[in-house]
């Protein structure tokens, strides 16, 4: 009846996870509460859970993405405590199975649930407001796709408290992948939410795809594009390119799992190189996915807080590009220890140090941007030169690992562990978090507070070096990754400098929560009433803050790169334009009501509930057959509607 | 709102104002298309092309009729209102290809040096 | 600050060809956005295609495919396949010209068509399965019957699409937003023929030699 669930798939035998559950369970019942008893379910449910408007679809992304890395978080701060104590013959306080599983969910969930979130909750929210248009160009399927990503986050998260998670890490390579070595639910927690996020992912590639090359203002061609578009549409068409493949690769091990094929098996003709090889083809690219769109945050950031224009606009386009089609053909320097000949690894290890020319033409461009500019240090101009140094050392150790015969040596040792995390936390992190502190005030119409938000920078920074320094120097002297425990007493001085860094991070996000919390509490002394608080240059500051559910009146007219910097300059019409009626999507709760089912049955399928998986099935068919036969799903705003809110917010930008 | 376009933006199989969209397309299109297809089958089974390059043939000729498909029953072009399509159709069969040629190349390559029996 | 306007737009020559005309209509836009997800779904093909070149040669002492196929089916189910996409492509001609009739029955040629072509491959599968040549039983046929099945799964999808399309023509019309999806079925079945010209390239006729 309940396939292998059971009551022994609680963990009632190990404190930590259930304590971890508890007190998590305790904040989400504390927050329901207050919901219910507050009456806010009609206001969330019109206003953000059935939202097809991409501001409201891009802000709830970014908070999926900030409260996953709270977990992904507090994983790694439990894996550097054990490495810092578990030397000789202490053993610690995480057993080897429990440590595997920390280890796997930490990678799973960083890179699925929070860098994929925050970066594509940014785009979201930025790119139609920058190219000038009202909404994207699937808005029901973009709300699909963020609850099919949520949905994904849910049930990884699940595995704490029902089951146990994969011990294959975030790759799951087989064999050990394979029924013979993980005969147990923890490798299906981790293909089931990655299948149902990645199918969200595919459609907000195909959504953003669609939109940036037929979806802009008039005027804006190609070249006019802000570069953060332009970032965007290159992370897009990745997106599009690659996912397909990590489907197909996580279908074949789930055909091996569930019907007993022969994909990657030890036996039977099954290539388990083949995993690793599309694995990683995939796999490389998707680091690409994350890094572009914060490229494209620190070209808007540069640009608008340098008082200058993007230094050679025409470059970075073409290293952009550059970057997508070159970000294609490395993967193999994922595993060039993995037995192929010294012809393949040479041609991977060529093109993974070309990739590195475009990317320090970026640099070079940002830096050129700010030289004689008149630069105002706010907290996202820390984060961008921050991001500079951090980035290109980490940069540069890549190319270091991209060299062959120096990979044989450090692959998948402590060394590595610093390189990814160099440019993940110095590029992807740095740059979330410098894209929320500079689109904040257009989201909730008020400035965050700039204090708290610089000593989140340094913390972060401090914190990021301090805490994988160390590892650079035990990946050199032969320490690798993911040890439960540490067989050389010498490493531990480092471990221990690790572990102060771990917790100097801990300090940073303490800052991010107290700057949220002082920004929100002296909001009204914070206010942004005139939509451009930082004098910006693109079309998106051209609007209220927050913007009107249409986002723009009437659609710009754009004449060059940077349009609205250039309609500061020409200043205001004399004449108030003619408004027309506004027709603007429905909300829907296909997406929720997708992800419901999606849920449902992803999790009956872990655990082998037949007769509900076909319900489920079933179930989100016929969603999907109903809401294609459903009519008017368009509203009308009508012409003195939008006259009235325009004419507010003139009034509201003339009284500052 | 009274905006003039100058050309209409083409998409793949768009009937409307499409000229070359009329039942010769489409007849056209499958003659050409049974053509390859008997011409495949029968160089894969009979000695007519040189043995060794019978791959090759087969696949040029799935690549012709490939190219039949989108141009007869697609109505893909070359002109500028259809640039953006083939850009992605490019792109497309790039990827296609990094992922079929690469892995293909990279597991000879591995099954080789890793002395890889036939199983 | 306000945006500038002006109230009777012109694009410039700089504009032209250039992507300055504005958003696109709506059916281009849904056009376009299939056309990538059809990309999309190539590039998963291409996994699938790529696994079967790898481990065509895995055996595992079972048996190889020249053993297993019949070539004679294939070419039924080619044809099969290829007149659907025919019937297909006269049925959108027909909906464009806001001819309800012949594309109802153009529908009806194509779904039977498509229907054809899965009885024919289900009873191969049937056939394959019971002489012990199922998809456990070595690696070359598990990337078999993943890659040719995962067509046959987008056949079924079609069919099951047509159907849901030939509902909403008779209950809503012709009009523009069913258009549209008439143009994504569209866009879908060929799709679906082109990838089934390389299914039965390197699958069959070249597995067969």
């Amino acid at each position: 009846m309940l396939g292998r669930l059971s009551w022994a798939a609680i963990p009632l035998d190990q404190p930590l996870p259930l304590y971890a559950m508890g007190a998590v369970g305790i904040v989400i019942l504390v927050v329901l509460g207050i919901v219910t008893v507050k009456g806010w379910w009609p206001y969330l449910w019109r206003e953000w859970i059935t939202s097809v408007d991409h501001k409201r679809i891009g802000v709830m992304y970014v908070i999926l993405g900030l409260v996953m890395l709270l977990r992904g978080y507090s994983d790694a701060i439990m894996m550097r405590t054990q490495q810092a104590i578990a030397v000789g013959d202490a053993q610690g306080y995480l057993p080897p199975d429990h440590y595997n599983q920390i280890f796997s969910a930490h990678g799973t969930i960083m890179i699925f649930f929070v860098a994929m979130p925050l970066v594509i909750g940014l785009m979201n929210f930025v790119v139609p407001l920058q190219l000038g248009v009202r909404d994207v160009a699937f808005p029901t399927l973009n709300s699909v796709s963020f609850w099919l990503t949520a949905s994904g986050a849910l049930l990884v998260n699940v595995s704490l408290v029902i089951g146990s998670f994969s011990r294959a890490s975030w790759w799951g390579y087989p064999p050990l992948s394979e029924l013979a070595f993980s005969p147990d639910e923890g490798v299906d927690y981790y293909l089931w939410p990655l299948q149902i996020s990645g199918i969200g992912t595919l459609f907000t590639g195909i959504n953003f795809v669609t939109t940036i090359l037929k979806l802009r203002a008039p005027g804006m061609t190609y070249m006019r594009m802000p570069v953060f578009c332009w970032t965007a549409l290159a992370t897009s068409m990745l997106i599009v390119a690659v996912f397909p493949v990590l489907t197909a690769t996580f279908v074949m091990l789930l055909l091996d799992r569930y019907l007993g094929m022969h994909f990657f098996t030890n036996d039977l003709g099954g290539n388990q190189m083949m995993y690793v090889n599309l694995f990683w083809a995939w796999g490389h690219p998707e680091v690409y996915i994350l890094i572009l769109p914060a490229f494209g945050v620190y070209s808007e950031v540069a640009a608008t807080f340098s008082g200058k224009g993007l230094f050679s606009y025409r470059t970075m386009v073409w290293a952009t590009l550059g970057i997508c089609v070159l970000s294609m053909m490395v993967w193999l320097h994922h595993f060039f220890t993995m037995g192929a000949g010294a012809d393949v690894n040479s041609v991977f290890g060529i093109m993974s140090s070309i990739i590195a020319v475009p990317t320090g033409a970026k640099v070079f461009n940002w830096l050129f941007t700010m030289f004689r500019g008149r630069i105002v240090f706010t907290t996202p101009v820390l984060f961008l030169i921050g991001f500079m140094i951090t980035f290109v050392l980490g940069g540069l150790t890549g190319v270091l690992l991209a060299v062959p015969p120096v990979d044989f040596v450090l692959h998948n040792s402590a060394f590595l562990v610093a390189h990814f995390h160099h440019v993940i936390i110095g590029g992807v992190v740095f740059g979330a978090l410098a894209g929320i502190n500079y689109w904040f005030p257009k989201a909730f119409g008020f400035t965050l507070d700039d204090r708290w938000g610089k000593a989140s920078f340094w913390c972060w920074l401090i914190g990021f070096y301090l805490a994988f320094t160390p590892l650079y120097v035990l990946g050199m002297m032969g320490m690798t990754r993911r040890l439960q425990h540490i067989p050389d007493p010498s490493w531990q001085p480092l471990l221990l400098v690790a572990e102060l860094g771990a917790i100097v991070i801990f300090l940073a996000v303490l800052c991010q929560i107290m700057q949220l919390y002082v920004s929100i509490r002296n909001r009204e002394v914070r206010r942004d009433l005139t939509g451009d608080p930082w004098n910006g240059r693109t079309l998106e500051w051209a609007t209220s803050s927050p913007p009107p559910a249409y986002n723009f009146a009437v659609l710009p007219r754009v004449e060059t790169i940077d349009a609205f910097w250039q309609m500061k300059r020409r200043g205001l019409p004399a004449v108030e334009p003619s408004y027309e009626p506004i027709e603007m999507p429905r909300n829907s709760p296909i997406g929720i009501v997708n992800a419901f089912f999606a849920t449902i049955t992803g999790f009956t399928l872990i655990w082998h509930i037949w007769w509900i998986v076909i319900i489920g099935l079933l179930a989100i068919a016929v969603g999907i057959l109903v809401f294609g036969w459903s009519e008017n799903r368009e509203r009308e705003i009508s012409a003195s509607e939008i006259a009235r809110l325009e004419r507010a917010r003139l009034a509201l930008g003339r009284a500052t | 709102m009274a905006d003039v376009r100058l050309f209409h933006d083409r998409t793949p199989g768009v009937e409307e104002y499409e000229p070359t969209a009329n039942y010769w397309s489409y007849t056209a299109g499958l003659g050409l298309a049974i053509l390859l297809t008997i011409a495949s089958f029968v160089v894969s089974q009979t000695n007519l092309l040189w043995p060794p390059g019978i791959p090759m043939g087969l696949i040029v000729l799935a690549f012709a009729q490939i190219g039949v498909h989108l141009v007869f029953f697609l109505h893909l072009g070359s002109g500028p209102d259809h640039t953006n399509n083939i850009i992605a159709l490019a792109f497309g069969l790039l990827i296609v290809f990094l992922v079929i040629a690469g892995s293909v190349w990279i597991i000879a390559n591995l099954n080789w040096n890793m002395m890889e029996m036939p199983r | 600050m306000s945006i500038t306007t002006i109230a009777d737009f012109v694009p410039t020559e700089l504009a032209r060809g250039r992507g300055g005309g504005g958003p696109a209509p709506t059916r281009t836009v849904v056009a376009y956005g299939f056309w990538i997800f059809l990309l999309s779904d190539f590039v998963l093909f291409s996994g699938l295609f790529a696994a079967y070149a790898v481990l065509s040669g895995n055996t595992a002492g079972g048996p190889t495919g020249s053993e297993l196929f019949n070539l004679r089916n294939v070419f039924i189910e080619t044809m099969c396949l290829l007149l659907s996409s025919y019937t297909a492509g006269l049925g959108a001609l027909s909906a464009e010209r806001r001819q309800p009739g012949s594309f109802l029955i153009f529908s009806a040629f194509t779904f039977v068509l498509g229907a054809a072509f899965l009885v024919i491959e289900a009873r191969e599968f049937a056939r394959m399965a019971a002489e012990g040549a199922g998809p456990s039983r070595s690696a070359f046929l598990s990337a078999f019957f993943t890659l040719v099945g995962t067509h046959g799964v987008h056949v079924t999808s079609g069919l099951v699409f047509l159907v849901y399309m030939v509902a909403q023509v008779v209950a809503k019309g012709l009009r523009p937003h069913v258009l549209r999806r008439l143009l994504c079925f569209s866009l879908f079945w060929h799709a679906l023929d082109i990838i089934w010209v390389g299914v039965f390239t390197l699958v069959y006729l070249m597995g067969a030699r």
